[in-house]
C-alpha cells in the first residue's frame, strides 16, 4: 500500500538516499544512557533513595563513560568533521542544532566536576600513600591538596548535592533537546510531534536504568561478588513506573495521529504497515514493548527475590535496551523512508563496513563500555570491590 | 537581512564566483581573476540589493525533453544520483496517480506503459527545483549559518562554512536538498546564481525549448515572471508548509505535491 494513492511507490530523486544513518541512530540512544544513569546516581544524591547509595557513584561512572562517546557518532556522521567546532564558534542561534555543543559540553563539566569531587578523597589518599611517579599523577589530580578535612567533606557534600540537582535538568535537556530536533520537522510527518522531546526523554531513563542494571550485573557476576537485591527491587520499580509512562507516551503520539485520520495518517499508516511493520509493530511494540512489561509488572508487583529476581530483572533490561534501540531505529529511519514526495518510502539498506556502517555502530557503542573497563582499574566503583587490595586482605 | 551579515557573505560570494572562473582557469592566475571577479560579486550584491528575483513554471508549457537537467548537470557538475533538478511525470487515472520522475540527465523519461496510456485522465510534466522560500525552513535549522537568505530572493550554502550536518535535508520539504558526495557539503539548486550576476539567465530557463521556465525580477513589471505574478493564476507547492515559495506554478494539478 502507498500513500496518498499512488498507483506507484514514487520516491524524490533526492530521497532515495537516507542521510541520516546509523550514526544517528546511535547518537540519541548514547545520550539516553548518559541521562538515564545520571538520573540514578542524582536520585540517591538529591532524593535520598537510600537502596540506591550503593551505586549513586557506580551510575556516576557509567553516565560518564557512556557521556564521553555521546558526541562520537555525530563527529563521524559530519560531512565535514574538521568544521565540527563551528558549532561553537560561529552558532545560528536560529537553529536548535546550534546550542548543541554548549549543551553537551557544559553537562560534561557538571558530570565531571562531581565525578571528581565524589573522588576526590580517594585521589588525596592516593597521593598520600603513593611515591615516586604515581604521586605526581595523583596529586595532580587532587590539585596540590593533601589532607581531606571534615570541613572539606561537609563542603563537597553539598556542591555534590547541588551539581547532580541542576544535573538532573542538564541531563534532561540534552536528551530532550534530541527530541526537539526531530519533534520540529515539519516535512517530516512521522517526527513532527510536540511529544517527541518527552517521549525520548523517558525512553532515555529507562534505558539508562536497564542498560544499568545490565552492566551492574555482568561486574557483579564477574568479580563474584554478591548482588543487592533490595536496589535491584527497587529499580526495577523505577524502570516499570517509567517504562510505562515512556510506552504510554508512545502509543498515544501513534493512536493519535490514527484516529485524528488526518494527513499525517495517510502516510504514518502506510509506513506502519508497510516498511516499518516488522522493526515497529512486531519488533519494538509487541516483542520488546509487550514482554518486558509482563516480566516487570511480575517482578515487582510479586514477591521474587533473589535468583529469579536478578535473572528476570536481566531479561527484562536486555529486552527494554533493545526496545529503545529498535526506538531511536524506527524514528531516525523510519522518518527517513517518508519520500517528501508523500507518495512512497524509499528503502533503507545496513551496510556493514562502510564509515556509518554496522561495524563503526557496534564499536562506538562498544567504547563505553571499554572506558569503564579503564577507570575500574584506576578508580574504585564499588565500596568492595578496591582497585587495590587493602592491606588486611592481601 | 537580518540572515546575511553582509561582511562574512560577501566573502562567500567572492568565493563562489573566484571558484566558478577558476575552474576553468589555470591556478597561478587565480589570484588576479579572483580580485577581478570578487570586485564584481560585490558589484552584483550591490545590485541584487533590493531587487526580488522569482522563478515561474508553466505546467502546460513543458513537454518534459529534460534539456533543463541536462544542461543544470553540465552547469553544476552535480555528481550522478543527485539532482539540483528534475522533472515528474503525473498521470492521473480514476484508480490513483501515478508518478515517475525524469533525474537522469543521461537515460531521460522512458515511454509510458501501455495500459496506464489508456486509462489516463490527464497528465502533466512538473519541473521540480529549489523554491528559495522566503521563511526557508533550510535557513532556520542550519547549526552555523551556512545557508542563508541572499540580497535578491536567492537562497545559498557557503561552502566555507557548511559543516555537511544534513539538517537542512530533513527539514526542507520539497526534498531538493542533498549531501553532495565529493564536497561532503549541502548541496542544492542556486538558480545559476553566478551565472545571474554576470546577467544571464539560470542554465534550465536558458535552454528551455518551449519557455516552460521563465526566471527574472518582481520589482520589474515587463519582466515575464512579474506579468505571471501579477495574473495571480499561480499556485507554490505545499503552501500548508508557509515557506513562501519563490517558485511560481501555472496550471499546477491539485495531486502536484
Amino acid at each position: 500500500m502507498y500513500p496518498n494513492q499512488s498507483l506507484v511507490n514514487f520516491v524524490f530523486p533526492n530521497n532515495l538516499h537516507i542521510e541520516w544513518s546509523l550514526m544517528i541512530v546511535i547518537y540519541p540512544y548514547i545520550t539516553g544512557l548518559v541521562a538515564g544513569a545520571f538520573a540514578v546516581s542524582a536520585l540517591y544524591h538529591v532524593f535520598h533513595v537510600k537502596e540506591f547509595e550503593g551505586i549513586a557513584r557506580f551510575a556516576l561512572v557509567a553516565s560518564f563513560c557512556f557521556g564521553l562517546f555521546a558526541g562520537l557518532p555525530l563527529l563521524v556522521h559530519l560531512g565535514q568533521p574538521l568544521r565540527a567546532f563551528n558549532i561553537f564558534f560561529t552558532p545560528h542561534l536560529t537553529s536548535a542544532m546550534s546550542i548543541f555543543g554548549y549543551v553537551y559540553s557544559s553537562y560534561m563539566i557538571v558530570l565531571m566536576i562531581e565525578l571528581w569531587l565524589v573522588y576526590r578523597e580517594y585521589f588525596i589518599q592516593q597521593a598520600q600513600e603513593s611515591t615516586g611517579w604515581p604521586r605526581v599523577i595523583w596529586k595532580t589530580l587532587s590539585l596540590g591538596v593533601m589532607e581531606y578535612t571534615p570541613q572539606a567533606a561537609a563542603v563537597d557534600h553539598r556542591v555534590t548535592t547541588f551539581l547532580a540537582a541542576i544535573g538532573i535538568p542538564w541531563a534532561f535537556t540534552l536528551h530532550g533537546y534530541v527530541g526537539f530536533i526531530f519533534g520540529t520537522v515539519k516535512a517530516n510527518a512521522w517526527w513532527a510531534t510536540p511529544l517527541q522531546p518527552i517521549i525520548f526523554l523517558m525512553s532515555a531513563l529507562v534505558s539508562g536504568i536497564a542498560m544499568l542494571l545490565l552492566l551492574y550485573s555482568f561486574v557483579r557476576w564477574r568479580t563474584h561478588r554478591p548482588y543487592d537485591f533490595p536496589m535491584i527491587k527497587r529499580l526495577m520499580t523505577y524502570l516499570w513506573s517509567l517504562f510505562i509512562i515512556d510506552l504510554v507516551l508512545e502509543m498515544l503520539e501513534v493512536f493519535y495521529v490514527m484516529y485524528e485520520h488526518g494527513q499525517h495518517w495517510a502516510v504514518i499508516g502506510p509506513l506502519l504497515s508497510g516498511p516499518l511493520h516488522g522493526s515497529y509493530v512486531v519488533g519494538q511494540l509487541m516483542i520488546l514493548s509487550g514482554i518486558p512489561l509482563l516480566i516487570l509488572s511480575y517482578v515487582v508487583l510479586s514477591k521474587s527475590w533473589g535468583r529469579p529476581l536478578l535473572y528476570l530483572s536481566n531479561l527484562a533490561s536486555l529486552l527494554v535496551v533493545l526496545q529503545v534501540l529498535f526506538m531511536r531505529y524506527n524514528v531516525v529511519i523510519g522518518g527517513q523512508m517518508i519520500s517528501k514526495s508523500e507518495r512512497g518510502f524509499a528503502p533503507f539498506h545496513f551496510e556493514i563496513l562502510a564509515k556509518e556502517g554496522v561495524l563503526s555502530a557496534l564499536l562506538i557503542l562498544a567504547g563505553p563500555f571499554v572506558a569503564y573497563y579503564v577507570l575500574s582499574k584506576i578508580i574504585p566503583i564499588f565500596d568492595d570491590l578496591p582497585v587495590k587490595p587493602k592491606a588486611s586482605e592481601s | 537581512m537580518s540572515d546575511c551579515p553582509s561582511e562574512g557573505r560577501r566573502g562567500f560570494l567572492k568565493g563562489v564566483l573566484a571558484s566558478t572562473a577558476t575552474a576553468a582557469a589555470v591556478t597561478t592566475l587565480k589570484p588576479v581573476l579572483g580580485t577581478a571577479l570578487a570586485d564584481q560579486a560585490e558589484t552584483a550584491e550591490a545590485t541584487f540589493e533590493g531587487r526580488e528575483f522569482a522563478f515561474v513554471v508553466d505546467i502546460d508549457k513543458c513537454i518534459g525533453c529534460g534539456k533543463c537537467v541536462q544542461a543544470c548537470t553540465l552547469e553544476n557538475q552535480v555528481p550522478k544520483g543527485s539532482n539540483r533538478t528534475w522533472v515528474e511525470r503525473y498521470v492521473g487515472t480514476e484508480e490513483g496517480v501515478y508518478v515517475d520522475a525524469l533525474a537522469d540527465a543521461d537515460t531521460g523519461l522512458g515511454p509510458l506503459d501501455d495500459a496506464l496510456r489508456d486509462q489516463a485522465k490527464w497528465a502533466a510534466f512538473v519541473p521540480k527545483l529549489c523554491n528559495h522560500c522566503e521563511n526557508a525552513p533550510c535557513v532556520q535549522v542550519c547549526p552555523v549559518g551556512a545557508t542563508f537568505n541572499a540580497p535578491g530572493g536567492f537562497v545559498l550554502v557557503d561552502p566555507e562554512h557548511c559543516i555537511g550536518c544534513g539538517y537542512c535535508v530533513q527539514a526542507c520539504p520539497y526534498g531538493v536538498r542533498f549531501l553532495n558526495p565529493e564536497t561532503h557539503m549541502a548541496d542544492k539548486c542556486t538558480w545559476c546564481y553566478h551565472r545571474v550576476a554576470k546577467g544571464l539567465d539560470p542554465a534550465c530557463v536558458t535552454v528551455c525549448p518551449t519557455q516552460a521556465r521563465l526566471f527574472g525580477d518582481l520589482k520589474q513589471e515587463d519582466s515575464p515572471v512579474a506579468k505571471a505574478f501579477v495574473a495571480d493564476q499561480w499556485r507554490e507547492l505545499k503552501p500548508e508548509m508557509h515557506t513562501h515559495c519563490r517558485v511560481y506554478y501555472l496550471g499546477l494539478h491539485r495531486e502536484v505535491v
